[in-house]
């Protein structure tokens, strides 16, 4: 039942959108014009695409992300049964979490954290 | 005796035996579904509408104006007619983009806050999908929702789209971390994910007041971390309209545009919703201690109206975070997560872990 709840779901969000989509191309008016369908850029004629090579800064961000992230799944597990277990469950997040600290203080020390 | 007045499930129960009294079993499941996806996208659109009508008042109180009061009572109608006025407007088509995926992403961006809201208990019984691992759930579908902004802002070919989707991008993976950090903070306090037993352990206290000072640590930094994942307030550096224009939504027209928009708002509710179901005890009244006669009265309150209070209290906050704090500067925003918010939601895990372990909550 829930797995087919969430595909309705789904299928609202699909005809909501779309159906906006087909009602508005409907009754909008059209016109083409080269220079509208240029991208904007403030008026005057745009300089080359903007698919271009961009700062690496979002990169590094993304890949010490993905790090975290991936523990943050490790630990939710971890964080409902913690109660159970009591001291074990405590003394080994403790561990996890040093080594953990211990990455996040390397990636800072680095200068990764840094915006350039 | 109050609270089985205002349980929805007796309701919801006798409209499954009402249906199945004249149809076969696949049929009634059938009518329920659509049943469901009636209200809710109706639910959806009149919250988008009444949500983009609120800002603007609460804008408009805090900088000393009226705000919209012409059509109709209040001005209530304004942005009814706002959303016909985008719904005939042209959808230009840009020459240069990738138009497969320049449709896709409002899809993406609608989708991701849609099913997020599915799993929201409004009330007792009244809740679409109630997993077991309803945090996690909303944490992992409404995340999906950036992808969406990064593909508008790639697929636009347009400078200031693709500088304000990639700024989206570092900024809401980096505040996600502290978001899920100080989600699960409740989530050892309750012992579960699911999203009703949060509630239920909530019956004698909320977690904000059961789970001392680190609990209250948590809601802060929830509070913050998901204004800067919901690209709003303070943090709305990915549509900064001094330097970028409108960020990545610039190339977008009439109702694709109003789509972003709609979902940036319901991302708001999903968002407020969550805090005041993890930390403010969802539907649950407001009690003291044993003050009998006090809690009684407030049993009176039909839960649906408590959750819709305390969600639209935290919506509030963060209206006014918008309009009384100045923007950010990109590192600044990833100081402020990198450097203070994730070290302190770890060392917060870690004390209520300690807590949890001693008994010394309530």
């Amino acid at each position: 039942m829930e797995s087919q709840s969430l595909i309705l779901f789904f299928l609202i969000a699909l005809v909501l959108v779309g159906g906006a989509i087909v009602f508005s191309t409907l009754v909008a008016p059209k016109s083409f014009n080269l220079v509208k369908s240029e991208p904007y850029e403030c008026g005057i004629p745009s300089e080359g695409p903007a698919w271009i090579q961009f700062n690496v800064g979002y990169y590094l961000f993304a890949i010490i992300y993905l790090i975290f992230d991936v523990e943050t799944v490790f630990l939710f597990p971890w964080a409902v049964v913690m109660k159970q277990i009591g001291l074990r469950a405590f003394i080994e997040i403790i561990i996890f979490f040093a080594v953990l600290g211990l990455g996040l203080l390397y990636a800072w020390k680095k200068g990764a954290l840094k915006w350039v | 005796m109050s609270s089985n007045l205002y349980d929805f499930s007796t309701l919801t129960s006798s409209i499954h035996e009402w249906l199945s009294g004249f149809m076969s079993a696949g049929w009634v499941v059938f009518t329920e579904l659509v049943l469901i996806g009636l209200l809710f996208l109706l639910f959806f659109a009149l919250l988008g509408l009444f949500l983009v009508y609120l800002e603007r008042k609460v804008c408009a109180i805090m900088q000393n104006r009226v705000g919209p009061n012409r059509v109709g009572k209040w001005g209530l109608l304004q942005t009814i007619a706002d959303l016909i006025k985008l719904l005939i407007k042209e959808l230009i088509p840009i020459r240069k983009s990738d138009k497969f995926l320049f449709n896709l992403a409002p899809f993406i961006v609608i989708i991701a806050s849609l099913m997020a809201m599915a799993a929201l208990p409004f009330a007792k019984g009244l809740q679409a999908i109630d997993f077991n691992i309803g945090v996690f759930y909303i944490m992992a579908v409404s995340s999906l929702g950036v992808v969406g902004i990064l593909l508008a802002g790639w697929a636009s070919n347009s400078k200031y789209s693709i500088i304000g989707a990639m700024r989206s991008g570092a900024q809401i993976v980096s505040y996600e971390l502290s978001v899920g950090l100080s989600l699960m903070a409740i989530v050892i306090f309750s012992g579960s994910m699911q999203l009703s037993t949060i509630i239920e352990s909530q019956a004698n206290g909320w977690w904000i007041f059961k789970g001392h000072i680190p609990a209250f640590i948590a809601f802060v930094v929830f509070l913050v971390a998901s204004t800067a994942e919901i690209n709003r307030g303070p943090f709305d550096l990915a549509e900064a309209e001094s330097e970028l224009t409108a960020g990545f939504h610039t190339e977008y027209s009439g109702i694709k545009f109003a789509f972003f928009f709609l979902a940036e708002y319901i991302n708001m509710f999903i968002v407020a919703a969550l805090a005041a179901t993890i930390f403010l005890g969802g539907w649950m009244p407001f009690h003291i201690g044993s003050w009998e006669g006090f809690n009684h009265i407030m049993d009176f309150v039909p839960p649906i109206v408590w959750f819709f209070l305390k969600t639209f209290f935290i919506i509030y906050i963060i209206m006014w975070f918008k309009w009384t704090f100045p923007r950010l500067r990109i590192d600044q925003l990833l100081t402020l997560e990198w450097k203070y918010l994730l070290p302190i939601s770890l060392v917060n895990i870690v004390f209520i872990a300690f807590l949890v372990l001693m008994g010394w909550h309530f």
